[in-house]
């Protein structure tokens, strides 16, 4: 079976093609820098300092299969009594391959009762969503997902 | 015209956990788009979003390009007492705007 992939390249590819034969006006190519793994980990890394990142506590919940990257729903909720000695200070969103990794930070503290927030975030493309929660006692916590989203945001718009 | 829409219990028990969900009309511009011709469109989006209860700082968002047009935003807080919420969203382009919600705590 030919990948997804290989096919819009090739789409692309045709179009550039045929844009060249014409002669016509330049087609624009230039796509952002992508964040990559390293920035990911670089924004990572901005908020948690040196410390250890486990993974628990935290609920990142996202569809699995996104068909339209411009609006996805998005809960992040973390295991936590909410009291004064132990609670949720901070929740960070980060991703993988926009072109910038952060997606937001959410300050909170125990008057929350509840470490949970939601809200609604563009995916450039199929990737990783990663949720940091810290704690009261300055522990970092963390959940992973996986992301396929069929149309993607932003980039690739043209107006 | 930019508009907010708050959804906030209207009545709660003292103690309860209640939810707070707010959406603002921003079109989040990213400042990654081109237009046809190939300039970018500069970034327009909300950068900040906080809510205060009875004065008190509750809650903080910072707000990247990767949010949704139309930022939308559920958090929760314990009802202590009756007041006021007070939200209040920051942008590029000098953007600020602010909405209230009362509660009624029994």
């Amino acid at each position: 079976m030919r990948k997804s992939n290989n096919s819009t390249r090739r789409r692309f590819l045709g179009i550039a093609g045929s844009a060249a034969v014409a002669g016509a006006v330049p087609l624009v190519t230039l796509r952002p820098a992508e964040a990559t793994p390293e920035t990911l980990a670089a924004a990572i890394r901005n908020v948690v300092g040196g410390a250890v990142v486990r993974t628990g506590k935290v609920k990142l919940d996202i569809p699995p299969l996104v068909e339209n990257g411009n609006t996805v729903p998005m809960t992040v909720s973390v295991a936590s009594p909410m009291t004064a000695d132990d609670h949720v200070k901070s929740i960070h969103v980060f991703n993988e391959k926009n072109p910038q990794p952060n997606i937001a930070n959410f300050y909170l503290g125990p008057q929350a009762g509840r470490a949970q927030i939601s809200t609604r975030i563009r995916l450039a493309d199929s990737q990783k969503i990663v949720a940091i929660a810290r704690l009261s006692d300055d522990s970092f916590w963390s959940a992973t997902v996986d992301v396929v989203v069929t149309l993607a945001a932003c980039t690739e718009e043209v107006l | 015209m930019p508009s907010a829409l708050i959804n906030v219990p209207k009545q709660a028990k003292r103690g309860e956990i209640v939810e707070i969900k707010t959406l603002m009309s921003h079109i989040m511009e990213t400042g990654y788009r081109r237009t046809a011709t190939g300039e970018l469109i500069p970034r327009d989006i909300i950068t900040s979003f906080s809510c205060r209860y009875n004065g008190v700082e509750i809650f903080r968002a910072d707000l990247f390009p990767a949010i949704a047009a139309n930022p939308f935003i559920t958090f929760f807080t314990v009802a202590t007492e009756s007041g006021k919420f007070d939200f209040e969203w920051i942008g590029d382009k000098g953007f600020s705007e602010a909405a209230s919600a009362a509660i009624v705590v029994e």
